[in-house]
């Protein structure tokens, strides 16, 4: 099936996950996070595929995959930085933070900087409520934030991305 | 005996810093004769890094807040023997009430042994329960001593352990499931996140001796997907377990046959709800069942189905070992055991608390937790996470049991204690939490999809200035119609925020109503900045940090804030240095 205006991926990397859990019930969970891991986000063609090989259709797939907060349908900065806006969070400034690395990167909630270093995500709850405000970016916790302290972490990483 | 170092690794302790501390004392350590380890989160967050250094002689020498500096510090003390010279770092006595003062069973090994190792856990009692079950009781003897023990559900309904457990083995069917409710949803709770990092073979053992006793062969931990390290000590204690013959096939030379795997759940709040998560682990979306048939009858694709969460499991190794009396020696009539709390927000002591039911609200808050932080006073503890309420202070002397909380209109919940001083504005915290469930809402019933966005909408008008007289009442009949209307548990309770809020603190939305002020001063919609003419220096720095241009002056003669341009930013007033600009 033909789509537009989309980057082609190469859907050959997802064999070996449609081979493990293809025949597998109730697997459509761990198909799209498999998935996700390999590109990054869910790529369309790669519902498709998906849908070929389980003999569910791309609705179910899609109703499935935008019912979770966790799936993306768009490729992702080199850095995930998952905001977290849990209760403790709330209670301790999470919305000056917000608004921190908002100002610094120029980008909102769910979107990525024009150079493709960082991707923006508000989340309920880290679960690290102690060191409220938290933020986590590629699974390292930041926490006990100040507004100067998250744009600091975000300075570090833009310079050490320039590095490498 | 060789000193022992220990860095507790457990997320809120990795956040704070501990890989750093542990790679400096791997490092300082070195040619020094002592055993450098890890172990998992001993609730004490507000003191992470946390350094457990136990001398020759197997005392304790507990080092807080450290930093990877202090590494040189505590490797001389382990050499020269001089444990006094950790007294920089050393816990303070009213740090070590936070830990004294808790009675410890679902956490019982939580920081205390390396959450990596089943020789530990086995060092420590553990899968004694498991060994003692299969070899010598029935099925019906193990229903038995939970029912004695009075464990009930700890992930929010309160449901009587032993009735869910026996409705399940009763339940005609030869394939039966076991699942771990791990999709620790609410916001401000951490509890099961802890255990399941920190003592994973417990969560593992407790989960056998209620597939022995319900007659599962196949169990499932749904753990949600924001707790990557949960899922990697899970995955190895698994291993570890099936290795050494606890779990897999002929347990323990029996002819039980149970095996655990994990599913990661992909964020979705109302996953936490059992006919949900059902509905997830089969591959789907998460939206709840009509009930009944109960999972008990039909449940995991339609099997007889049995669903605790992580807490509950980690309760029950030591109900066996124990016996179900001690376990209900602690606590009130209708509450047995202990509960554990995790107390954040504006304390000045956050962490996992473990008390026995029956103590008060107070207890925890100002008792262990310390109170508040920062000279400011305490407004109201939210108890329950979205599906609960705030309670105010003339009720701090609340027993914590089920019933005494539910009277208050708050619940007791998974155990989240969200701790607001006068800073917070109310009609704020309900609008954050219905935004939340407003968000959550899987969709299938109207009255909790339309109801929330309703009542998020007319908490948005009252915060930002635009309240109606009769809102309040708007919101209460609302808030009971989606009650009564919705469909699942997240529907039902999501009112609760708003009618706590109004039933303990209608002032301030009167205030926000009528005369248009936030009295918390949390309201940006709401606040007014003006500059003291009195205080002002004129140095212009607010004017310079006004991204709108509102501050006009003369240096050095008193400046002025032009409210029509104002948007009410604050630059202004965290820039002053002389405390001129203020806020109403």
């Amino acid at each position: 099936m033909q789509t537009c205006n989309h980057p082609s991926v190469d859907l050959t990397l997802l064999e070996d996950t449609l081979a493990e859990y293809a025949g597998v019930k109730g697997s459509l969970i761990s198909i799209l996070q498999k998935t996700q891991e390999i590109y990054g986000y869910i790529p369309i063609d790669a519902v498709y595929r998906i849908s070929e090989r389980t003999g569910a259709s791309p609705a179910k797939i899609l109703g499935v995959a935008t019912f979770y907060s966790q799936f993306r349908f768009q490729a992702v900065g080199k850095y995930l930085i998952l905001l977290c806006k849990g209760t403790a969070c709330y209670v301790n400034g999470a919305d000056r933070i917000l608004d921190a690395v908002s100002d610094e990167l120029g980008i909102g909630n769910n979107e990525t900087t024009e150079d493709g270093l960082f991707s923006l995500s508000v989340v309920a709850c880290l679960g690290c409520c102690s060191l409220a405000p938290v933020m986590m970016i590629n699974d390292k916790t930041y926490g006990s934030l100040t507004p100067d302290k998250a744009r600091q972490i975000l300075r570090d990483l833009r310079k050490e991305a320039e590095a490498q | 005996m060789t000193a022992r170092i220990v860095v507790g690794e457990g997320s809120c302790g990795l956040a704070a810093g501990a890989a750093a501390v542990y790679d400096a004392l791997k490092e300082k350590l070195a040619g020094v004769d002592a055993k450098l380890g890890i172990t998992g989160c001993v609730g004490a967050c507000y003191l992470e890094p946390i350094v457990d250094v136990y001398d020759g002689a197997g005392a304790l020498h507990r080092c807080v807040r450290v930093k990877p500096e202090d590494a040189g510090t505590i490797a001389g003390a382990v050499k020269s023997g001089d444990y006094a010279s950790l007294a920089d770092i050393a816990i303070q006595p009213e740090d070590e009430g936070f830990l004294s003062k808790q009675t410890r069973i679902a956490l019982r090994h939580c920081g205390v042994i390396d959450p990596e190792s089943i020789d530990e856990y086995l060092a420590d009692d553990g899968y004694q329960a498991l060994e003692k079950v299969l070899k010598t009781m029935t099925p019906e003897q193990v229903i038995e001593e939970i029912k004695i023990s009075g464990l009930a559900g700890r992930g929010g309904a309160g449901f009587p352990t032993w009735f869910k457990w026996n409705a399940a083995r009763q339940s005609k069917g030869e394939e039966k499931y076991l699942i771990c409710n791990a999709d620790e949803g609410d916001p401000g709770a951490f509890m099961d996140r802890a255990v399941i990092e920190s003592d994973p073979h417990n969560l593992i053992e407790g989960m056998m001796i209620g597939a022995y006793a319900i007659g599962c062969s196949e169990a499932v931990v749904y753990v949600r997907a924001e707790y990557p390290l949960a899922i990697v000590r899970l995955t190895e204690a698994i291993k570890q377990a099936r290795e050494r013959g606890y779990l897999g096939k002929n347990i323990l030379g029996t002819d039980f046959s149970c095996d655990i795997r994990i599913k990661a759940g992909a964020g979705a709040f109302v996953c936490g709800e059992e006919t949900a998560l059902i509905e997830s682990l089969e591959g789907n979306r998460g939206m709840p069942r009509l009930k009944p048939p109960f999972p008990a009858e039909a449940g995991y694709w339609h099997k007889p189905s049995n669903i605790n969460n992580v807490e509950t499991w980690a309760n029950v190794s030591w109900i066996i070992n124990h016996g179900g009396a001690a376990f209900a020696a602690m606590g009130t009539e209708n509450s047995k055991g202990t509960k554990v709390f995790a107390v954040t927000g504006k304390v000045k002591r956050g962490g996992l608390v473990e008390i026995p039911m029956g103590m008060t609200l107070r207890d925890v808050i100002f008792g262990i937790a310390g109170g508040i932080r920062d000279g400011r006073k305490f407004k109201a503890v939210q108890l329950g996470g979205p599906s609960g309420g705030c309670i105010p202070e003339s009720l701090l002397d609340t027993v914590i049991d089920y019933k005494s909380l539910q009277a208050t209109g708050a619940i007791m919940g998974s155990g989240g204690m969200v701790v607001m001083d006068d800073s917070t504005c109310m009609v704020g915290i309900a609008k954050f939490f219905l935004d939340f469930t407003t968000k959550e809402s899987c969709g299938k019933c109207v009255h909790c999809r339309i109801g929330t966005k309703r009542l998020g909408e007319i908490l948005n008008r009252i915060v930002s200035g635009e309240g109606k007289e009769g809102d309040v009442e708007l919101l209460e009949e609302l808030c009971n119609t989606v009650k009564a209307g919705a469909l699942c548990g997240l529907g039902q309770s999501a009112p609760n925020p708003v009618l706590t809020t109004i039933r303990y603190f209608r002032d301030e939305y009167d205030a926000h109503i009528r005369d248009k002020k936030c009295p918390a001063k949390a309201c940006p919609a709401l606040l007014t900045y003006a500059i003291d003419k009195d205080k002002c220096k004129g140095c212009s720095a607010c004017a310079k940090k006004c991204p709108v241009g509102a501050i006009s002056g003369e240096v050095k003669k008193p400046y002025s804030i032009d409210p029509a341009k104002c948007i009410r930013c604050g630059a202004c007033h965290n820039t002053c240095r002389f405390g001129a600009v203020t806020v109403e």
